[in-house]
């Protein structure tokens, strides 16, 4: 619980998530010495904020001691809808109304994700992969039933590429001020206490007079919101919207919260750590697809293609980490 | 039951026997209900009717879920998941498309091959679980990246071949009985029904009832857990050969993996399986993966618009999984709702 005390008290997870980190630069700096370059170091801050806002969401969820798989296509339903946008509300409304419309699209997931939950008690786990296919079947119908709108607006385009502040890109602004308040939320309210509290106990929390189901529901909420506004981040980036553009993101998401120390089964867990633990995941999979190690192998007379590499390692990775902090106790 | 308390006592009890049998496979045979009732309705809306083919396509197709809903069950028994079965099956598929051909005893040891790699990715989540004491999803996921790079290694373009006379004996059909209805009835009494008799698989159901409790009574959890994953890799291997045979090629393709192993979880619950573990049975999840597969067929022959086809299956997902909320209406003390 120290983790949840104070946002700059480090556990040991964060630690080692932030010495991986290191060492994987100095490894790569043995390699090629651009990659300690600023520009390097700011376009893997960049890319890591869309895996980072999505994860925001995520680890919310997680703490609570549920998981949220319906976040593949609530990306998708983000971007997708923030582009329909004009073509649902004229060009004027619609184009103000992109992104918050797309927000409010992971809104409604979420909110469902909540009540069956929170109120029907069904697993989260199956709960949320039904819903994942609900929103696939409702893109597949909304591409379908007419021809789409996908380009994004010129608001959109500047909330990924502008700067806002000189030197740093806007999405690394927007995932500094979520993140900051998600750091207030978690550790200096008592919807923060109540998140990690019911990761530990719901019985506990609801016998001390909380309304555990309406946490549950907010953290649902903001956890299809943070998925919807990374796939609008995500489509102002690519400049258009598509199907299946949130599938990559899932075990990237899960894989980043869970390296970061929080535990997979809810009650721990620091914002830092999660924090670490996108950079982790986005530098490994930046370095090795810069690296190619495959060329290596195939000197060795081992023919590999690159993914099988960067599958194997992220997957060794996870395990290796998981396997210094996130070993559970024995059973007594 | 109001008879049998007025007749003798043996026979009361015989009959409360019964009924605690028929409650424990409630979940079942609802779902086999469930299906029959479509399947016949399905069978009923083909201009052909119920032809020997027609069988044969829909036990083919449905044969690869159910095999691979299995495989999700023993896992999810003993309170954990297993989220590489996808990945396995497509592993499997693309080593069977390498090494099973050629004359009847490579063919023979190809398949043996095939087996055994399955069994031992299913061994290596087995191993990282017990030994690392790792949460079964984290682990998972992690080998399912490993075991998906392989899978790439072994198949990085779609190809390969598989002895066509194995692989016409595995998907043809005999007097009105496909082979692969033949399969899963032996893989059910060769692996799964040994396994839910032996001391292991008790094991398993009490280490996902209560691990705390199955420890204290001295089971082997580790052992339970092992073999549960073990044979995981191994049913999901199988189907991963059935795919093979009815394909003709292997393809390490992505969207296939997470599709299977997503849907394998919808057949467990649908078979009446609880999420939490300890309760449930593989055969349920057949009828589960049945149930999931005669969905998209009937949607196939009820003319509906193709676009609204997804929708409509995450709708009856959704739907499926709501139902078990029914039970919260029987809870009498609200605090029973929270764990």
């Amino acid at each position: 619980m120290n983790a949840a005390l104070g946002p700059l008290k480090l556990d040991k997870a964060t630690i080692i998530a932030f010495g991986c980190i290191v060492l994987l630069l100095a490894l790569g700096a043995l390699y090629d010495p651009n990659f300690l370059s600023a520009d390097y170091l700011l376009q893997q801050l960049l890319t890591a904020s869309f895996l980072g806002v999505i994860a925001t969401g995520m680890m919310l969820v997680i703490l609570l001691g549920h998981i949220d798989l319906s976040i593949p296509w609530t990306i998708a339903m983000g971007g997708m809808m923030a582009t329909a946008s004009t073509g649902f509300f004229g060009d004027t409304v619609g184009t103000i109304a992109a992104v918050p419309f797309g927000i409010f699209a992971g809104v409604l997931v979420g909110l469902v994700n909540g009540i069956g939950v929170a109120y029907l008690r069904a697993p989260s786990m199956i709960f949320t992969l039904g819903m994942n296919a609900v929103a696939q079947g409702l893109m597949v119908f909304h591409t379908g039933g007419f021809s789409p709108q996908d380009a994004v607006t010129p608001f959109m385009r500047q909330l990924v590429v502008g700067h806002l502040v000189p030197g740093v890109a806007n999405p690394v602004l927007i995932w500094l001020v979520l993140g900051i308040v998600t750091v207030f939320v978690l550790t200096r309210t008592s919807l923060g206490r109540q998140i990690y509290a019911i990761g530990n106990r719901e019985r506990a929390v609801f016998l001390s007079g909380v309304n555990t189901r309406r946490v549950l529901v907010v953290c649902f909420v903001i956890c299809g919101a943070c998925a919807a506004f990374g796939g609008v981040l995500l489509s102002g980036w690519a400049n258009r919207s598509f199907q299946a553009m949130g599938d990559p993101y899932l075990l990237p998401t899960i894989a980043a919260v869970v390296l970061g120390g929080t535990a997979v089964l809810g009650g721990r867990g620091s914002y830092l750590g999660t924090v670490a633990g996108v950079i982790l995941i986005t530098l490994l999979q930046s370095i090795l697809s810069v690296v190619q190690p495959q060329y290596f192998l195939a000197d060795l007379g081992l023919k590999t293609p690159p993914e099988t590499i960067r599958q194997i390692v992220f997957g060794i990775v996870i395990v290796g980490m998981m396997l210094i902090y996130g070993r559970e106790r024995l059973s007594r | 039951m109001t008879a049998s308390t007025e007749t003798a006592p043996a026979s009361r009890r015989s009959w409360e026997g019964w009924g605690h049998r028929l409650g424990a496979q409630r979940g079942l045979l609802i779902a086999a209900a469930i299906f029959i009732l479509m399947f016949a309705y399905y069978g009923y809306m083909q201009p052909v009717g119920l032809s020997s083919n027609v069988i044969n396509t829909a036990a083919n197709k449905g044969v690869l879920l159910a095999l691979v809903a299995m495989a999700q069950t023993l896992p999810v028994l003993t309170g954990g998941i297993d989220l590489s079965v996808g990945t396995i099956f497509v592993l499997t598929n693309c080593l069977a498309s390498n090494i099973v051909h050629g004359d009847p005893l490579m063919t023979a040891l190809g398949i043996i091959g095939v087996l055994v790699a399955g069994s031992l990715c299913g061994a290596v989540n087995g191993l990282i679980v017990v030994y690392g004491r790792l949460q079964p999803i984290i682990v998972t996921i992690a080998t399912s990246a490993v075991y998906f790079g392989l899978a790439l290694w072994l198949r990085p373009q779609p190809g390969g071949s598989v002895n066509p006379e194995f692989a016409d004996l595995m998907t043809r059909s005999t007097y009105w009985v496909p082979s692969s209805i033949i399969l899963i009835v032996v893989v059910v009494l060769v692996v799964w029904l040994p396994f839910r008799r032996s001391v292991i698989g008790r094991a398993a159901y009490a280490v996902g009832s209560s691990e705390q409790a199955a420890y204290m009574s001295g089971v082997a959890i580790g052992r339970a857990k092992f073999t549960a994953y073990t044979l995981a890799g191994l049913l999901s291997s199988i189907a991963g050969l059935s795919l093979t045979a009815l394909t003709y090629t292997g393809e390490a393709r992505a969207a296939l993996s997470a599709d299977y192993t997503l849907n394998s979880i919808a057949a467990v619950v649908i078979g009446g399986t609880s999420l939490f573990g300890g309760s449930g049975s593989a055969i349920g999840s057949i009828f589960g993966a049945f149930v999931m597969r005669t969905v998209g067929d009937l949607l196939f022959v009820l003319d509906m618009n193709p676009v609204l086809q997804p929708l409509f299956v995450g709708i009856v997902l959704l739907f499926a999984v709501s139902l078990g909320s029914l039970r919260l209406l029987r809870i009498k003390n609200k605090l029973d709702l929270y764990r």
